[in-house]
């Protein structure tokens, strides 16, 4: 018997721990993982394939992290099943942990479509250590790789084969790579920019068929592209995208939609019952309804927020929104929101473009408030653009220098300054 | 707990806490040196706002629930419960910017490799940190704090 249960051990599971920790310094804690090392960073798998990071860079907290919280850390083991009547969470070997309140937080899966020849040796997909650990080991020997998808893992895993000397396809679906963080214009940015790399890119295309080599039928040899272009490669990695792990709520109460449904304590519909991270359909403040947003930084701070509920510290989620910040292939980018507004008459767009030097900057504001942040190559205000995003204020007077080199909080009206940023320069 | 406090009204725009913050934070710890011959170059960890008559000098304001701590993805930037510190280890950055982005104060810089960030730690180890100790006009205040 626990009085804590987090099934998952990545951001938002660790999240929970430190916020629980936080009000409940003794409540008995039990983390189940299925993975036999918790507490790294998924993000750093990239850096693991390029060679410039060890396991032990990638580890995001202290190595004594679950002693130094109390906590049981059952390790690779698998939550099998959940009964809420006795409230207990059953393992994979029949053993059972019972919950006073208990956090679901199983991430996502890497979604695989139907493809033909996908079972073969050399296809992989790209969210956990394992998979990097794999891969890494397969490119001693290959040399070419198609990597189906052009969202954050194909482009991040795109560049860390460039970086281990991989002649690399991209291959997207969608007529633009990045397509749900950048416009046309920053994609092509991009595009340019990665294939000065030596990539291959194709778009408005997938794969229909991984084949086999000629002298070996069960290990990749190459693909067969939607208009049936014959493509030779030693490895395949799917990257098109995360489903999320609801398998553990399925035929309970618990409410699910494309992940499990919670509201803005991160509970679900089954008191005690807390959802976060990948599997949980959390808050988006800038479309203003729930949605699947698989994304780290959010990941924790739902965590977080669930910890401190099931600790008895009320604390409402404030909300996240499709946001990242990318390094790939030396560019710096930041985005935030709404890239792509559709109907472009309920929104005025601001942009900076110096082609020259690559400088893209666009910011989508909605009534004077901004809702869209896309920078690329010039991101270090990022960060006070985002806070006036956050806080919907209204940039009207201001709007002629938001994209300004020199812009910053001196930029702002000074009541302005100090309704935003209270008691802080004063 | 020590915070720098900036203030407004006496700050004449001069620039010397971005000078003397680059020093501090360079290898040689001398002027000349710092700005002529380091290689890479250090970087001032304070920014210098000027919208006139208007001028202030920001840094991290080492926040109490930090945007930066909860966001990144490496676990470099950590909250030290001793001291209240955000502390950056530049060993575990991975510069993947995350923190840049969800920085209110946009105190978070790229280093100029563009390989890791950089931000104030309050001169690590100094009793007056090097740009209160040197502005000349009593803008940048340090103030003890109860955390």
């Amino acid at each position: 018997m626990a009085k804590y249960v987090i099934v998952g051990a990545s951001a938002a599971g660790i999240g929970a721990v430190e916020a629980i920790r936080e009000v409940d310094p003794v409540g008995t804690i039990t983390v189940v993982s299925e993975e036999p090392c918790p507490q790294y960073s998924r993000p750093m798998i990239s850096d693991l394939v390029s060679g410039k990071a060890d396991f032990e860079k990638m580890k995001c907290r202290e190595d004594k992290f679950w002693e130094n919280n109390q906590v049981q850390a059952l390790t690779g083991r698998k939550a099998v099943r959940l009964d809420l009547t006795d409230k207990f969470v059953e393992l994979d070997r029949g053993d059972r942990v019972n919950f006073e309140k208990l956090l679901i937080a199983t991430g996502g899966r890497p979604f695989v479509p139907k493809i033909e020849g996908s079972d073969k040796e050399g296809v992989f997909t790209f969210t956990t250590v394992a998979d990097a650990e794999h891969l890494a080991a397969k490119l001693q020997t290959a040399k070419t790789a198609v990597v189906i998808g052009a969202g954050l893992i194909g482009v991040s895993v795109t560049e860390a084969l460039v970086k281990r000397g991989i002649k690399v396809t991209l291959v997207e679906l969608q007529d633009k790579i990045l397509s749900l963080l950048l416009d046309a214009k920053g994609s092509d940015i991009m595009e340019n920019v990665i294939k000065k790399a030596g990539v291959t890119i194709i778009t408005g295309q997938s794969v229909q068929q991984i084949t086999g080599k000629p002298e070996n039928n069960r290990v990749v040899g190459g693909v067969v592209l939607t208009k049936g272009e014959q493509m030779p490669c030693d490895v395949v990695i799917v990257a098109i995208g995360v489903v999320p792990r609801t398998e553990l709520v399925t035929g309970t109460q618990v409410k699910t939609n494309r992940g499990i449904v919670v509201g803005n304590f991160m509970q679900t519909n089954v008191p005690g019952v807390y959802a976060s991270g990948d599997v949980a359909e959390a808050y988006d403040f800038v479309l203003n309804q729930n949605r699947l947003l698989p994304l780290w930084p959010l990941a924790v701070q739902e965590g977080k927020v669930a910890g401190y509920n099931m600790a008895g510290k009320k604390t409402d989620y404030e909300g996240g929104t499709n946001m990242s910040a990318l390094k790939y292939f030396g560019v710096p980018i930041v985005s935030v929101g709404v890239a792509n507004p559709k109907e472009d008459a309920a929104y005025e767009i601001l942009v900076k473009h110096e082609p020259e030097r690559n400088l893209y900057k666009k910011l989508v504001l909605k009534d004077n408030v901004i809702v869209g942040i896309t920078l690329i190559n010039d991101i270090e205000k990022a960060g006070i653009l985002f806070h006036l995003m956050k806080n919907r204020v209204n940039v009207k007077k201001i709007k002629q220098e938001l994209l300004q080199e020199n812009f910053g909080i001196a930029a702002l009206p000074s009541s302005l300054r100090k309704k935003v940023y209270p008691g802080e320069i004063g | 707990m020590k915070r720098i406090i900036a203030k407004q009204e006496f700050c004449m725009g001069c620039g010397l806490c971005e000078v003397y913050c680059t020093v501090q934070h360079s290898k040689t710890k001398d002027i000349v040196k710092a700005y002529n011959r380091e290689n890479p170059k250090p970087i001032s960890r304070i920014r210098l706002e000027m919208n006139r008559p208007i001028s202030f000098a920001i840094q991290c304001r080492h926040c109490e629930d930090a945007p930066c701590v909860t966001a990144c993805l490496s676990g470099a930037m950590r909250k030290d419960e001793n001291t209240g510190l955000v502390t950056h280890d530049a060993e575990k950055c991975m510069g993947c910017w995350t923190c840049i982005m969800v920085c209110p104060y946009g105190a978070i810089k790229m280093d100029v490799n563009g390989k890791v960030v950089a931000k104030c730690d309050q001169c690590n180890g100094l009793d007056v940190p090097a740009c209160v100790a040197n502005c000349p006009n009593g803008a940048l205040v340090c103030k003890e704090v109860t955390p």
